[in-house]
């Protein structure tokens, strides 16, 4: 599936599809999206990527294997739920936010991060799953 | 009193991390000094515990559920502290040399400390939950220790056996503790025996004590779970000496003691432990006399002897008690010194076959004065502790109030046959000319002979001054179990009684059949033919059976396609919802709250039906693949006509991966291949078509319901408020039930970890196999 015009589209999608999967996944707390949708999106995006142009050139995008992915996102999302445990001495998952709002990003709380967590996982483990599959089919 | 049992954990945790050094450095015997340090902690507690103040402490573990480690240092517990810490040091000092530069010797000390303080938390425990935690916390170390040698295949078939029997035993603990505890509300032996009488009257009680039992009797090896214990006897000899002797055995012992004054002085207890105790003790007694490996007459020997102990606790009197605290004593001393005592002979020659073995004192003289010392303790000649703990017996018999003269018979016939055996194994090999074959036998090292001989003079300085062990030890485990104790004097001369008279009987009776009766192979076949209906064949013919059944079972069920697992979770489901179904349920199918049809909706419907058609009637998989995605794009616009965009989008992106998954597979595989002829079709369809009309009478149902909008009402209040997020459904996720969502991603990962190690090791073998 190695055609031209596929393969010069996917080099554009990559970035706006990565792109677009981020502002799904930061726009979740008010609308529609997610890190779960957002995590999808983006593994789409490579998976596009791996189809126009090969495995292996996407691996050597992405410098590492997507497993590592997994335990960044675990530790991230678990970390944003013990931060109050740890700092704040609440109960584990306790959401905590900024009083004031930031442009573009909106809140800032505990939440968003665990989010971005989810985000990172999702990423991880569908790229994992569908990369390895393909190697070994 | 925490950190001393948790010492033997931390112990052994280290171990893993510079376990090898012990090996290589030669320290191996640097570890000796763990349970030195706990028997000396143990001992100073003897000053407090014969003024009759024993130390309770407690720390919370579970107290939602009543479960606390709460510690008891009573006379009891203090007996088995001490044999435990104090074999303990002689069975690891001995281990450093046993067991030398035996690369393994690390794991050997990690299992020998982890069962320490496993079984100082059994004795020292008041709470039956946390006697169940570490009970069967002995019998996984135990399982270790006995399949050390785990090359051969006889040694992990007994581990797995002794496993078994004292696995199913631990249960056995853990539902008669829960039974206990449900009568009388608590899990703490002392707060249960104010509450005696209430549970003697329950109706359950009964099976509370059979449970109890059940826990005592597989743990003790008593008839007819008896066998597990010369099996068990493939350990190193040190495990031996250490487990299946001198402490893990008596565990079901402890626990009997320990429960009578709370469950015992009812008929159906103390005649089942008679009972139970009388047939093991004479059974084992019997058998060991026809046994050529040694390890093999100590094993029965040991048998018969916890059958004596049961038997003693089953009788109940105040002088039986009092016979059983000081036999166990006894019974430590020597057959602790027996087994340390085989183990060097096997060590040094190789063998431990009674009948090859002779004349050794002239290469060992030590190891001979051991085994001779053990002997005439075992069978009770004076001035030995072994005359001591005999008389006890005998006393304990002659003076029952009923069927004395029968107990009596009983209780000297076995000792008859236990000290013939104890000759055997601790004299006969020292005796007699030296064969040519074991003239170049080495001399043992000191940590070999050491031990042995100074356990086997204990039991003469205890002999010769009872008074030692009646203050300190005998009179503190009468008042734990709420015995008088004033009129105790161990002492050994009581006069011409008839008692002297036993024994005296007993020891004549042994020697007699000592020089009439020679061990030989011939013998022991003639009672190995009777095996084939012994306990242990009946218990390998049920375990065949079961195998076959498991086999059998996994062959149907698990078969591997992924097909058949399908279909049969949904024969399953149908059953059941259909058995829900149709019994009694009545059906309100509300048509006036249905909403209009739209054209949108019959559009999708017929989009759906379409690739429905496509994906059975399809030629290749590709079309079948590309059917599927059709219909869960479908099922998204369905998703998006009633408002649920974030599902919507979710689904749409979750199936575009699967059809690129699908393809991603299909594309390397052979053209379609007829998976399924026709009869299965039409199985397959009916099964469908059953399920999909449950699923749609089960969906109507549910419509009829009445609707709790409760908790949707509280999120969609509360979301913006409490969690600053205006869309529900994404606040409901990372926010109200974050943490269902952390245990989903985490379930996630697993799941990829899993197809990743699946394919990428399939790989690896096949590369492997390439070359």
């Amino acid at each position: 599936m190695k055609t031209l015009i596929l393969r010069t589209a996917s080099n554009y999608l990559l970035p706006i599809l990565l792109l677009f999967s981020i502002f799904i996944l930061l726009r979740g707390h008010y609308l529609p999206g997610g890190g779960f949708v957002g995590g999808l999106i983006a593994s789409i995006a490579f998976v596009l990527h791996a189809f126009a142009n090969g495995l292996k050139d996407t691996k050597k995008l992405l410098k590492f294997h997507p497993g590592f992915l997994m335990p960044v996102g675990l530790a991230i999302s678990f970390l944003s739920g013990a931060l109050p445990v740890l700092v704040f001495d609440e109960p584990f998952m306790t959401g905590l936010w900024m009083h004031d709002a930031i442009p573009v990003l909106g809140k800032l709380g505990t939440a968003l991060f665990f989010d971005i967590g989810v985000y990172i996982v999702v990423q991880g483990v569908t790229l994992t799953i569908i990369f390895t599959i393909s190697e070994s089919a | 009193m925490l950190i001393a049992i948790l010492t033997g954990f931390i112990f052994a945790i280290l171990l893993f991390f510079g376990g090898k050094r012990l090996v290589i450095n030669k320290l191996a015997l640097l570890p000796t000094l763990i349970p030195l340090g706990l028997f000396i902690y143990f001992i100073r507690f003897i000053g407090d515990i014969s003024n009759q103040n024993f130390i309770y402490k407690t720390y919370e573990w579970i107290p939602s559920l009543g479960v606390n480690l709460s510690f008891t240092l009573d006379g009891l517990s203090l007996l088995f502290t001490l044999l435990i810490t104090g074999i303990g040091t002689l069975v690891f000092a001995y281990t450093s040399s046993y067991l030398k530069g035996h690369p393994y010797l690390d794991r050997f000390y990690a299992y020998l400390s982890v069962f320490m303080a496993a079984m100082l938390g059994l004795v020292l425990s008041d709470n039956l939950i946390s006697i169940f935690v570490f009970w069967e916390l002995t019998s996984i170390s135990s399982f270790f220790l006995i399949g050390f040698n785990n090359d051969s295949e006889a040694s992990r078939k007994s581990a797995l056996t002794a496993l078994g029997i004292t696995g199913v035993g631990g249960l056995l603990l853990l539902a008669g503790g829960l039974v206990l505890g449900n009568i009388s509300g608590s899990f703490s032996i002392a707060e249960m025996l104010g509450q005696k009488d209430l549970i003697q009257g329950h109706e359950h009680y009964i099976l509370a004590a059979c449970l109890i039992f059940g826990a005592a009797f597989t743990k003790s090896a008593q008839f007819p779970f008896h066998f597990w214990l010369p099996g068990a006897m493939k350990a190193p000899t040190p495990v031996s000496t250490y487990l299946h002797s001198a402490t893990m055995v008596k565990a079901g012992i402890y626990l009997l003691f320990r429960l009578s004054p709370l469950m015992g002085d009812t008929q159906f207890w103390n005649t089942t432990l008679m009972i139970v105790g009388g047939i093991t003790m004479l059974y084992a007694a019997f058998h060991s006399i026809f046994r050529t490996d040694m390890k093999g007459i100590l094993a029965y020997t040991t048998i018969s002897a916890l059958g004596i102990l049961v038997f003693l606790i089953g009788l109940g009197t105040q002088e039986s008690y009092l016979a059983a605290g000081v036999f166990i004593i006894v019974h430590a001393l020597y057959k602790a010194t027996f087994f340390m005592m085989t183990g060097v002979v096997d060590h040094q020659a190789k063998t431990r076959n009674v009948t090859e073995l002779a004349g050794l004192r002239k290469v060992m003289l030590p190891v001979a004065i051991a085994g001779i010392l053990a002997a005439i303790s075992n069978a009770g000649i004076p001035p030995s502790v072994g005359f001591v703990g005999k008389d006890l017996i005998y006393e304990g018999t002659f003076h029952f109030e009923h069927s004395a003269i029968l107990l009596t018979i009983l209780a000297v016939l076995t000792n008859v046959f236990i000290s013939y055996a104890g000759y055997v194994a601790g004299i006969k090999p020292f005796v007699g000319k030296l064969p040519e074959k074991f003239e170049k036998v080495k001399f043992p090292s000191i940590f070999l002979w050491l031990p042995p001989v100074l356990l086997g003079s204990l039991g003469f300085i205890f002999g010769l001054f009872p008074v030692l062990i009646q203050d300190a030890l005998v009179k503190p485990i009468l008042w734990s179990i709420g015995q008088d104790a004033a009129e105790v004097h161990l002492k050994l001369w009581h006069g011409f009684t008839p008692i002297l008279g036993l024994s005296a009987l007993t020891i004549g009776a042994g020697i007699l059949l000592y020089f009439l009766l020679k061990p030989s192979q011939k013998l022991e076949h003639s009672i190995t033919r009777f095996e084939k209906i012994s306990p242990k064949s009946i218990m390998e013919g049920v375990n065949t059976v079961f195998m076959m059944f498991s086999a059998f079972w996994t062959r149907t069920f698990q078969n591997g396609y992924l097909r058949n697992y399908v279909s049969t979770i949904i024969l399953f489901l149908i059953m059941l919802m259909g058995f829900t179904l149709i019994g009694g349920t009545t059906y309100h199918i509300d048509y006036a709250s249905f909403a209009k049809l739209t054209i949108y909706e019959i559009v999708i419907l017929f989009v759906l039906v379409f690739a429905i058609g496509l994906i059975v009637f399809a030629k290749s998989r590709l079309a079948a693949v590309v059917a599927t995605g059709i219909m869960g794009y479908s099922i998204c616009l369905l998703f998006v006509f009633y408002s649920a965009p974030d599902l919507a989008m979710t689904q749409f992106a979750i199936d575009t991966l699967t059809v690129i998954l699908f393809v991603l597979v299909l594309y390397r595989l052979p053209k379609y291949l007829k998976l399924s002829d026709f009869k299965v079709r039409i199985r397959d369809g009916v099964l469908s078509i059953a399920f999909g009309a449950l699923i749609t009478i089960l969906a109507l149902e549910v419509l009829a319901q009445p609707v709790n909008s409760e908790i949707s009402d509280f999120y969609a209040k509360n979301s913006y408020l409490l969690a600053h997020g205006k869309n529900v459904v994404n606040v409901i996720l990372v926010d109200f039930r974050g943490a269902d969502t952390m245990v989903e991603i985490s379930v996630l990962a697993i799941s990829a970890i899993g197809v990743f190690g699946l394919l990428k090791l399939r790989l690896k073998s096949v590369e492997r196999y390439q070359k």
